[in-house]
């Protein structure tokens, strides 16, 4: 089922609809956020320059920077009377990013989040457990109040007490499960201990995931812990933009479709800022069209994906984004090339006569970047030939999921260093 | 009929061999004998040692990669052409030689250690040319 009309116009009609929605929303903060004037001013551009959607590209990027900068309510384009809730992010580097909703921002995001909760299958018969965090989090209440929209029963749970939640799942009848990937694998782990079969004994039969990166592999494992006929589609969003809504997959799993008539992707090369054309992989840069209370404009999300205008086999015409493939921080260019560490960690893993442990050295040789990944040899072997063969599907794999070579250095285990916390796993040896 | 051999995995850089011989040092692991070969990246330690089995668990609380593989340890008459005698017979069976090193070399005798592709093969060929292998328990009384 599809939620709204809107998800089906066609594509003149989203874009008219977005170019009047970015005109009046560039004039509003314009005039009334001076942080965004002072950008402005400083790119050159005016409100009138905006005259088709291409001249999106004119606009200078906020970045999480900026909110920070202004921090508590510097980019708020209402006066703080208009708001009716404000959420933040946890900030654990620096200061926390706030964000403000008026109450027909509020209504915007109910609407989003019911469109993405009824693409996964979602429908007012459900009995609809929350296990993400309530709180200062997005999350919960974002989810929430889309779910309620929808006519489901809400289960409040937050995260925590897995004991417990197993109990309501069990004694609600729980059909439908909010959480993040890790959690709801989690989750079945705790029911098997309590002797609760989460394919049989529970009715869980719809997850809608988010907040975490959703990988084949993690749908998989889901799959096998809940039952091969769960319907499991992520969901994605981000509290400086709203919260979750912003995209959601249907049941074809082909993507997460952009509720468009709120938001404008594009997509761009993180290093240069340049916008690339549709199918390329960079960083997803949303702009918000509808909101009153903090309209953010050319978001850099940090986030690394593609976008495509193809026509769904579900019927909806909005642009779907792929499931994300890491985040722009961590992204390396070698060689003219975008690569990602996760790229080269799943490869890694995929090899059983390797420990789970690596490191990425980049150097420069002469022009050329020169790719190092150092490996560590679980098992050993008695033969030359072994560990060239070893050395040699290491390298052919980084090639086919990379695209640029790599040398493979093969270490003692124990060589490469170990880390409590977030893993330093790249040594760029190139000067900047 | 097979002994075993230990083989670790060193990496090209200076004093890895000597921590591998301090480890075995350390232990009380004897050496009777080795072959070190090595790429421009790393190498790899073959040994012939009185404990193999203490010597990999030492190994690899020391943090390096080992395994035990199975070899055969050959007496042969020191003489000249035994080798070449022993080799074409292997060869005869069809069974390539992937490496050979010395063990040690007596009055009367000679033994060497060789690893095949068909370990089981060259040792029926070898005993059908009339020579004798060395059993690990045999070995440790050398």
């Amino acid at each position: 089922m599809i939620w709204s009309k809107e998800e089906t116009l066609s594509r003149k009609e989203i874009e008219a609809l977005q170019l009047s929605r970015l005109q009046e929303t560039v004039k509003r903060v314009y005039e009334k956020v001076a942080p965004y004037r002072a950008k402005m001013d400083a790119a050159g551009v005016r409100p009138e320059d905006i005259k088709c959607l291409a001249d999106l590209a004119k606009l200078p990027f906020v970045t999480k920077q900026d909110m920070r900068d202004n921090y508590p309510f510097g980019l708020f384009a209402v006066p703080k009377d208009d708001l009716v809730r404000i959420h933040a992010s946890s900030g654990t580097t620096g200061k926390p990013t706030v964000v403000g909703y008026t109450e027909n921002d509020l209504k915007m995001w109910t609407e989003c989040v019911s469109r993405i909760a009824c693409m996964g299958g979602a429908t007012k018969k459900d009995v609809a457990q929350i296990c993400f965090g309530y709180g200062m989090f997005t999350g919960a209440l974002g989810l929430h109040y889309g779910l309620e929209n929808i006519g489901a029963a809400i289960v409040p749970s937050s995260t925590g007490n897995s004991e417990k939640q197993i109990m309501y799942m069990k004694d609600f009848e729980t059909t439908l499960l909010v959480a993040t990937p890790s959690y709801a694998l989690r989750l079945a782990e705790v029911a098997r201990e309590l002797g609760v079969d989460p394919k049989k004994d529970l009715k869980v039969k719809i997850g809608l995931v988010g907040s975490e990166m959703l990988t084949d592999a993690m749908r998989a494992e889901m799959h096998k812990c809940w039952g091969d006929e769960m319907l499991i589609t992520s969901n994605y969003g981000m509290s400086e933009l709203m919260g979750p809504g912003v995209s959601g997959e249907c049941e074809y799993m082909d993507g997460m479709h952009i509720n468009e008539d709120y938001f404008i992707p594009e997509i761009i090369d993180p290093v240069t800022g340049e916008v690339l054309p549709e199918g390329e992989k960079g960083e997803l840069v949303i702009t918000c069209i509808k909101k009153e209370g903090l309209p953010l404009i050319r978001y850099r999300t940090k986030d690394i994906t593609r976008l495509t205008y193809a026509p769904c086999k579900c019927g909806r015409t909005f642009c779907r984004m792929e499931n994300l493939s890491g985040r722009s921080d961590d992204m390396l260019k070698i060689r003219g090339v975008n690569v990602f560490p996760s790229q080269i960690e799943e490869v890694i893993l995929g090899f059983d006569e390797l420990g789970p442990h690596y490191e990425i050295v980049v150097e420069r040789d002469g022009y050329l970047d020169k790719l190092t990944v150092r490996v560590e040899l679980a098992h050993s072997t008695d033969s030359f030939a072994e560990l060239e063969r070893l050395a040699a599907d290491v390298k052919g794999r980084l090639k086919t999921m990379l695209g640029v070579d790599a040398k493979v250095k093969l270490e003692s285990p124990n060589t490469l260093q170990r880390f409590e916390g977030k893993a330093k796993r790249v040594k760029d040896l190139r000067s900047k | 009929m097979f002994a075993k051999q230990l083989s670790v995995f060193i990496e090209n850089r200076q004093g890895r061999l000597g921590e591998v011989l301090n480890v075995l040092k350390d232990n009380g692991v004897n050496i009777l004998s080795l072959s070190l070969a090595d790429t421009t990246e790393y190498g790899l330690l073959r040994l012939i040692v009185s404990d193999p089995e203490s010597g990999k668990e030492r190994l690899a609380e020391a943090g390096f990669s080992s395994i035990l593989s199975d070899v055969l340890i050959i007496e042969i008459p020191h003489t000249a052409g035994s080798l070449q005698g022993l080799l074409k017979s292997i060869e005869t069976a069809g069974v390539n030689v992937e490496y050979m090193y010395g063990l040690s070399i007596e009055a009367e005798r000679a033994y060497v250690v060789l690893k095949a592709s068909d370990l089981q093969a060259a040792a029926t060929a070898i005993e059908a040319y009339g020579v004798k292998t060395v059993t690990r328990e045999q070995l440790s009384s050398m």
